[in-house]
């Protein structure tokens, strides 16, 4: 308690110095609060990781989906699954946190008029990416979803007081909203894993329950045999995600917003 | 001084009926969606926020423009407006409440709204912005209550309520500032990161805030008697002329930028707002109408308050002309601004927003609300006024 | 005093409407709730009297510890390990919410909102 109320004291100090202060001190704070400072960098070409020894990140492999249409429904089933994510008879009410779709709706900013037609129909998973510099973290007014020290982008829904500002500053519509009250809509029950409540935001959390513990996100365990996704520790240059990075080319979804995406594609 | 407020003629208390009918209407619609959540609204993943966010928008605006009052007044000593400065300020804090209010309808959670406080996060703007908002709740609430009460005691104002009238200044730029930075701070909603939204924002705020007040400074002087001042409604209408012109360049700006560049992502939201934006075969424009009805209010209202004869010699058109530019700026910014943002959305797909009628309800009640607040203290300062007079 | 006709009553009804709970309630008290305690395990994560003091400042720091700081290590009880987390460690063992949680909170009124997202055990 005591420790909270000094935070509590200490940043509400800071506060009012910044708003007397101007800019100068708003600039440090918003370093401060745990936005890493990657972004200068990006303009430059060189992928500026944020330090620390552990930076979580997936590759996903777009080709193997292309290829094996079932590869998709099962690591979405996977997560959708685990997480008690309801299905939503209304599309307006819809809650997704991995979902298929076309690669000129995932990479707008690539669009190419002249794509092989034979791929044009289908389709690669999307998730939310756990930016490196997550603009969602700068707009929380609560600090409700927060960059743990691993890279991981987590929701306290405990928090939440269902603004959406995140929503409308996800850039990549990563995020979505429980208009009602979602537990009605859960198929298949995962009694191990809490639901939500109606009126908090929620997204794809790269199974930080697990992924802490030891264990591969339920997506990446659910699609294993194929190793479409691969995920890992980008700070260690000895994982197995590093290794694929070196080797393929790979995209990151609207790079020029300098929000540096965990999640990297090989197109 | 709230005494002043239970004395009325039998329109003063219809009027305040006929408001309190849609306050009730729209509790019950309240309580509905507060006990099924905001999947009662038409809102969705793709448009997060609706006519709520988008009418706060607008009405931060319309407090903000109580300013262009004040600022004459106190700064450059324009006595004219001695008598409806304090229009200008309990205008303010009726937008404001309603500004609140919406706020508080559009939170999914609005009994964990203090969370905010509790976990305050400076580098969110939405935190910011409620600092300002409330800082110049209070300003208002402070300097308005001091210097009425100073009149009806036909004495000075006490020295020191200036220091918090000359803080109201900044603030009423700031509150309005830093909702534009709410939306022109986001990566990946082209059409709102501009820099000219805050400059746009303040631009239309002092033409539709001031216009309202000479609305309602005309419908004063016919129903309690109170005239706000030939010179003073006169220097009003160049204030709203300037700023609603100024807007309206911003937006032509905007224009330029899009469509010589060829952008498309600087194209697709204005495309869809003024002409209907082609997706897949579908052509989506339902906000095209509204635009249209923006550009030609805008025109109309400035043609009237700037033509001598329908500015000077006749209330109605002059008020018509007001209201005109004030329901243009509304369309722009309490429809098309926010809504049309979401248009497209990040993964370039395109869903349009159709609000529900529980939702229209709840944003009229809002609406209602504040004019109900509006009223009582426009009764107050008019009942000191005629008081003072007598 | 002036008015007195109608401050007297106005005083008398503004006291009974305010304490319309005592009134509203008496004798109606009733016995302690009564809980049914897990058969099989002896043990609990605190002493009884600390974790039926406490439990709710625990479940908020665990919840903290796992959910904002990454702090999952289980805590270890002669010799077994246990998460830290409402619904993997206590409901575990107290597998019925009607029977252990609801009796207590409802004699005293309080409605935790843990349930609104966290599940119980199917009973």
């Amino acid at each position: 308690m005591d420790i909270k109320r000094r935070n509590f004291l200490k940043v509400a100090g800071i506060s009012t110095l910044a708003g007397l202060g101007g800019t100068a001190v708003v600039d440090r704070l918003v370093a401060g609060a745990g936005v890493a400072e990657a972004a200068a960098g990006g303009g430059h070409g060189a992928q500026q990781a944020s330090a620390g020894a552990v930076r979580y990140g997936m590759v996903i492999d777009v080709k193997k989906f292309y290829d094996d249409p079932g590869l998709g429904d099962k690591a979405i089933k996977a997560c959708h699954q685990f997480h008690n994510v309801p299905q939503f008879p209304d599309k307006r009410d819809e809650i997704k946190w991995i979902w298929m779709t076309h690669f000129e709706n995932a990479f707008p900013e690539a669009p190419n008029h002249y794509q092989d037609e034979a791929n044009q129909k289908k389709q690669l998973p999307i998730l939310c990416n756990h930016c490196d510099n997550p603009p969602c973290v700068r707009a929380c007014p609560t600090k409700a979803t927060f960059r743990y020290e691993d890279g991981i982008i987590g929701m306290d829904y405990h928090r939440c007081i269902g603004c959406r500002f995140c929503m409308a500053a996800c850039p990549y519509g990563s995020r979505s909203f429980n208009w009602r009250e979602p537990r009605p809509f859960i198929v298949d029950i995962n009694q191990d894993y809490p639901a939500r409540t109606r009126g908090v935001v929620e997204k794809c959390n790269f199974c930080v329950e697990l992924v802490q513990i030891g264990k591969l996100p339920a997506c990446v365990e659910a699609v294993a045999d194929s190793k479409a996704l691969v995920f890992g520790n980008l700070n260690d240059p000895n994982s197995e995600i590093r290794q694929i990075l070196k080797e393929k080319y790979t995209r990151l979804r609207n790079p020029s917003l300098g929000t540096l995406p965990s999640v990297f594609y090989i197109v | 001084m709230f005494e002043k407020a239970l004395k009325g003629n039998n329109y003063y208390w219809m009027w305040l009926a006929f408001l309190g009918f849609f306050i009730a209407v729209a509790a019950v619609c309240y309580l509905r969606q507060y006990f099924f959540g905001l999947g009662l609204t038409g809102m969705t993943r793709d448009v997060s926020w609706g006519i709520y966010i988008s009418q706060f928008t607008f009405l931060v605006g319309v407090a903000a423009g109580g300013v262009m009052l004040v600022l004459p007044y106190y700064i450059h000593n324009f006595k004219a407006f001695g008598r409806i400065t304090i229009l200008g300020e309990f205008l303010a804090i009726a937008a404001l409440l309603m500004c609140m209010m919406f706020i508080m309808a559009d939170l999914g959670q609005p009994l964990r709204g203090l969370n905010v406080l509790l976990y305050p996060s400076p580098q969110s703007m939405l935190f910011w912005d409620m600092c300002v908002l409330w800082g110049y709740l209070l300003l208002n609430v402070l300097c308005g209550w001091v210097i009425l009460t100073a009149e009806r005691k036909q004495v000075a104002p006490p020295k020191w309520i200036y220091f918090f009238v000359y803080l109201s200044i900044p603030f009423a730029f700031s509150i309005h500032t830093v909702t534009a930075m709410l939306y022109c701070g986001l990566p990946g909603r082209h059409f709102w990161l501009t820099a000219i939204v805050a400059p746009r924002f303040l631009a239309s705020a002092f033409a539709a805030g001031p216009a309202l007040i000479v609305v309602i400074a005309l419908i004063l002087k016919r129903v309690a008697h109170f005239d706000a001042g030939k010179q003073a409604i006169d220097k009003m209408v160049t204030i709203i002329s300037y700023a609603a012109i100024a807007n309206m360049f911003f937006v032509g700006l905007e224009f330029f930028v899009g469509f010589y560049s060829d952008i498309p992502g600087h194209k697709h939201t204005l495309e869809y707002l003024f002409f209907g934006l082609e997706h897949h075969g579908h052509v989506y424009n339902n906000l095209v109408p509204y635009m249209w009805g923006f550009v030609v209010l805008f025109f109309v209202g400035i043609a009237l308050i700037n033509y001598p004869r329908t500015r000077r010699d006749n209330d109605l058109w002059l008020g018509i002309g007001c209201a005109s530019i004030f329901l243009a700026f509304w369309l722009d910014k309490g429809i098309g601004f926010v809504l049309g943002g979401f248009v497209p959305t990040p993964t370039h797909e395109i869903v349009e927003y159709y609000p529900t009628i529980n939702e229209i309800f709840i944003t009229i009640g809002v609406w209602a609300t504040g004019f109900f607040i509006l009223t009582i203290l426009y009764k107050i300062a008019i009942g000191v006024e005629h008081e003072v007079e007598a | 005093m002036y008015d007195s006709g109608k401050i007297i009553p106005g005083l008398i009804v503004f006291v009974l409407f305010i304490t319309i709970p005592i009134w509203y309630n008496r004798g109606s008290a009733g016995a302690p709730p009564k809980i049914e305690l897990p058969k099989d395990a002896k043990t609990c994560v605190l002493p009884a009297a600390e974790i039926r003091a406490k439990h709710m400042q625990l479940l908020n720091v665990w919840r903290d510890e796992v959910l904002r700081d990454g702090q999952r290590a289980n805590i270890e009880i002669e010799g077994k390990q246990y998460p830290k987390s409402l619904m993997l460690t206590c409901m575990k063992c107290h597998t019925s919410k009607k029977q252990f949680c609801d009796p207590c909170h409802t004699y005293a009124a309080v409605k935790p909102y843990c349930w609104e997202c966290h599940l119980a055990p199917v009973e």
